[in-house]
């Protein structure tokens, strides 16, 4: 039996002691009438062999390709000791650290993890993950309406991830909170401060800022964030974690910094894997952190006086506090965090700055390429990080076919999301593509439009 | 000693990063970061060594046994990690198109079908990425189905007060109130209450069944007409599934939506407390609501199911398509086990349950519903232990620390004083509860005779008890460097 260790007489010394005939009588308080007999739709079992050559099968019809898309889930090279101690029993097997003094390992790594996003983004504390990025960014909504006490509305600008938009709305409509959507500008692609100071937006618990946005440019996130602030609201970042090795971190926006930073963890050490599981990352200031949402922990003592790390300031969730809770999250991504901790000590500082800076100078390459190509252009005159939007001269489903036909997978169409932007299309070149890969697809942009 | 600890500035792993600083630069002066990032700068090898040595203080389902109840804590089978992880897999972006998927989206319907064949409902959607996160989905669903009717009066959700945590949680971020009802002597909801609860403002009713008082509701077909019949929905929080997994259906038991944690039942890892992942099944008056992405297949063909097909959807409740490799584990899983492997994972699991009650009964432990069944799990209350001797169940928890057993769930449910929730799981041997009775005999000794050295517990681990009050009054949460 598949994972069942149980001999015949294992089963025949049990049901002795518990007084049973057949394993059967021990379902004897459930009504017969629910009982739904054998059960239909289920293939039956599988060898490991068996699996084994399935799973092959699928995976190589899915194949390889040369991937040129981000839009919110990117490339990165990954050090293989990322995964192979990630997955070691102890950690992969491990349950969620309640039992603190049989779960240290766990419990520091997560305080390294919560110290690295802390500097990283440049706030105070860092819970231990949320889902993935677009639910943080709801978190954060959430969490700014319930400091801010006054207003339930949410400024979001339409640079902000399409689908992260969608998600938010999903989940603060429940509260009857309002999501309010920014206009960005067509020509730079970017959120205008000064079309903000007309906009006559007066109450609103919280700004969302993304840098970089979601058509890869770089927003100006000093005179947004000093905005928010100047009406009294709360301004929320959601950040790029490769990013942050080049750019201020949100901490440092304006004159204050940034109230709340979250972001998607995926580029730091996790497999682009269909879209999961990734991880939500998610900072604040200290004056938040009561308000914050999900597991934190935090160092203290022992009987002897020894450090160690327990779940801390719990009082906020909802193993304690139930129906006032600040979420009900439990269950949250500890073992992506756990991948994404031993990344980041891997590459450490110049580590990530180095790629971080190549990822840039790629997308950079790969856009002087393509603007030589008759019928692409810039989108969006504002700068980038490592991802462009284009505009094709030809339709960008007939161009990103020709394109996969030749294995590469060209890029993300925007005109399901952005129609009035016409044929755009968004690129992204991380430090994965060498100078030939650049190449190789400019020469192959040419040849889709020509 | 902390990673940063090992740092030592202008280290740098060389092989890990781009080999020279890239030239080309175009980000404005302004915009460019000032301040250092304060990630350590360690040798691959130390950074091997430091979190491998980590993973070493830590309890795991491949090193220890975990009695822990409501938790499933079963054998996370390596196939499934190892054939998620093939690399055409994980190297796929999430918005790569259908047709370069085709393998990965033939999993996830296969798996779509097959959790609504085990769980009787006539849909599932594979998005929410954790059980919390399912249940707000069915709360929200709930909702929708009230509003697409025009009935915005239903503002309450039913929660029984033996829920996890998480049920009155939900309802509320849901927007809903909560009515919390009374469980009787025999660890039933009681029904009374439950009459006198539901009316025109009820929206549903969130129902573990097994319950968290690890016994079957008998009640449950009258509680599922109480509430229809008050125009209310019927929520399954699918926790204790693994014990009427091929038993029972919850789309028989009169439930309208349910949440299934994969973490749980279907074996994916708990990866020291997460990912999970957490399907939520439907009844057909549910059907337009449910959130996506869903697989759909067509002839041979696969694809998403997407806002156009499903215009009343309560839409995206997560980037992409919720954990995508937990959900590959979770069908690797199923079908390592098979139709027969289905039937016995609840078998099994309450043969081990109602094995190691009688068991601890024998050996002197009290079982807070001694006259029930245990379903997958059981409650063994230490409150005259805790009066006699002044040992608490949470000094008995951290003793089995010292045993070499991760500690049953403790103070759960609350309405049980003094209470060790256990729940043994199938893949358990009986060599495995056996030598679990014998060290709990052994504590009970330990109680009698030395009961100071059980209450100063634990001994053995990396850290002795740790001082929780400190952390909170003084929270020290992120290292500094000069700190």
């Amino acid at each position: 039996m598949p994972f069942i260790p149980h001999t015949k007489e294992d089963v025949a010394e049990m049901l002795t002691s518990i007084g049973a005939k057949t394993i059967e009588e021990l379902f004897d308080e459930i009504p017969k009438e629910l009982i739904s007999g054998e059960l239909t739709g289920v293939p039956p079992g599988l060898s490991e062999m068996e699996i084994t050559r399935l799973m092959m099968e699928r995976a190589s019809q899915d194949g390889f390709y040369q991937n040129f898309i981000g839009a919110g889930a990117y490339e990165h090279h990954i050090p293989a000791a990322v995964w192979q101690i990630t997955t070691r029993g102890e950690f992969y097997s491990s349950y969620t650290p309640y039992q603190a003094e049989a779960s240290q390992g766990t419990l520091q790594l997560l305080y390294e993890y919560q110290s690295m996003m802390a500097s990283l983004t440049g706030m105070d504390v860092s819970n231990a993950s949320m889902y993935d990025g677009a639910t943080a960014l709801a978190e954060a909504a959430l969490m700014a309406v319930r400091a801010h006490k006054t207003s339930r509305r949410i400024l979001i600008p339409q640079t902000v991830h399409p689908v992260y938009r969608q998600v938010v709305r999903a989940i603060v409509s429940n509260q009857k909170i309002e999501v309010v959507e920014l206009p960005y500008c067509t020509e730079c692609g970017q959120i205008l401060p000064e079309s903000l100071a007309n906009s006559g937006h007066e109450d609103f618990a919280a700004l969302v800022i993304p840098q970089p946005n979601f058509f890869g440019v770089l927003e100006q996130v000093d005179a947004l964030t000093d905005w928010a602030h100047s009406k009294n609201a709360f301004a929320i970042g959601v950040v790029n974690p490769t990013a942050l090795a080049l750019l201020t971190p949100p901490g440092e926006w304006g004159d204050k910094g940034a109230d709340i930073a979250v972001g998607e963890g995926q580029p730091l050490g996790i497999p682009l894997s269909s879209g999961g599981p990734y991880f939500g990352f998610m900072a604040c200031k200290n004056e938040l952190v009561r308000q914050m949402p999900g597991r934190i922990i935090g160092r203290t003592t022992d009987l002897d006086n020894k450090e160690g790390f327990v779940l801390t300031l719990q009082a906020r969730e909802q193993h304690i506090r139930r129906s006032k809770a600040t979420s009900n999250i439990c269950t949250n991504q500890g073992l992506m965090v756990t991948a994404a901790t031993i990344f980041m000590s891997l590459v450490g500082p110049e580590g990530l700055r180095r790629v971080a800076a190549q990822s840039h100078a790629n997308t950079l390459e790969l856009v002087e390429q393509l603007v030589k190509i008759k019928g692409v252009e810039r989108a969006f005159s504002g700068p980038v990080f490592h991802e462009v939007a284009l505009t094709l001269s030809k339709s960008v489903v007939d161009v990103l076919s020709k394109l996969k036909q030749k294995g590469i997978l060209g890029g993300y169409s925007l005109q399901g999301q952005y129609p009035e932007l016409g044929n755009a299309l968004l690129v992204c070149a991380t430090e994965t593509k060498t100078e030939s890969d650049l190449q190789n697809y400019a020469a192959a942009m040419q040849q889709a439009l020509s | 000693m902390l990673i940063f600890e090992h740092s030592r500035p202008g280290r740098l792993n060389y092989s890990q990063s781009p080999a020279k600083s890239a030239s080309k630069s175009a980000i404005p002066q302004n915009l460019l970061r000032k301040s250092k990032v304060l990630l350590p700068e360690v040798s691959e090898m130390d950074t091997v060594r430091h979190f491998t040595r980590l993973s070493q203080k830590n309890f795991s389902i491949d090193t220890e046994f975990y009695p822990l109840g409501s938790c499933t804590m079963k054998y996370n089978p390596r196939a499934c990690n190892s054939l998620a992880m093939l690399p055409q897999f994980i190297s796929r972006h999430p918005l790569a198109p259908e047709d370069t998927g085709q393998g990965y989206l033939a999993c996830m319907y296969e798996l779509q079908e097959i959790l609504k064949a085990v769980t009787g409902m006539a849909a599932v959607s594979l998005t929410p990425m954790a059980g919390a996160q399912g249940e707000l989905i069915g709360v929200m669903m709930i909702r929708a189905y009230h509003e697409s009717r025009g009935d915005f009066d239903r503002t309450e959700i039913i929660v029984p007060d033996a829920a996890h945590g998480t049920n009155p949680a939900t309802a509320v971020m849901c927007g809903f109130k909560v009515v919390e009802i009374a469980t009787d002597k025999d660890g039933n909801v009681d029904l009374d209450a439950l009459k006198a609860a539901v009316g025109p403002k009820t929206a549903g009713l969130m129902l573990t069944n097994p319950s968290t008082l690890g016994v079957f509701e008998k009640n449950v077909a009258e509680m599922s007409r109480v509430v229809h019949q008050a125009g209310g929905l019927l929520y399954y929080d699918g926790a204790n599934l693994n014990a009427v997994l091929g038993k029972v259906k919850p789309g028989d038991m009169g439930f309208d939506v349910i949440h299934i944690n994969l973490h749980k039942t279907f074996s994916t890892p708990h990866g020291g407390g997460g990912p999970g992942s957490a399907p939520v099944g439907v009844a057909e008056r549910l059907l337009p609501f449910i959130p996506i992405p869903i697989v759909a297949k067509e002839g041979d063909t696969y694809r998403w199911i997407t806002e156009k097909d499903k215009p009343q959807s309560i839409g995206r409740l997560s980037a992409h398509m919720g954990n995508a490799g937990v959900l590959l584990r979770a069908y690797i899983y199923v079908r390592l086990l098979g139709l027969d492997g289905m039937h016995r994972i609840s078998e099994f699991a309450t043969l081990n349950a109602n094995y190691l009650m009688a068991e601890l009964r024998k050996a002197g432990f009290e079982i807070a519903y001694p006259n029930r069944r245990a379903s997958h799990e059981f409650i063994v209350t230490l409150k005259d232990i805790k009066d006699k001797t002044g040992v608490t169940a949470m000094n008995l928890a951290k003793r089995l620390l010292d045993k070499g057993y991760h500690a049953p769930t403790t103070y759960f449910p609350l309405l049980v004083p003094e209470c060790l929730l256990i729940e043994p799981a199938e893949t358990e041997s009986k060599e495995t509860l056996d030598a679990f009775v014998a060290s709990m005999k052994e504590i009970l000794q330990e109680i009698e005779a030395q009961p100071d050295m059980v209450k100063g517990a634990p001994h053995t681990m990396p850290v002795r008890k740790l001082d929780d009050v400190k952390a909170a009054r003084e929270p020290d949460l992120a290292w500094k460097p000069d700190a």
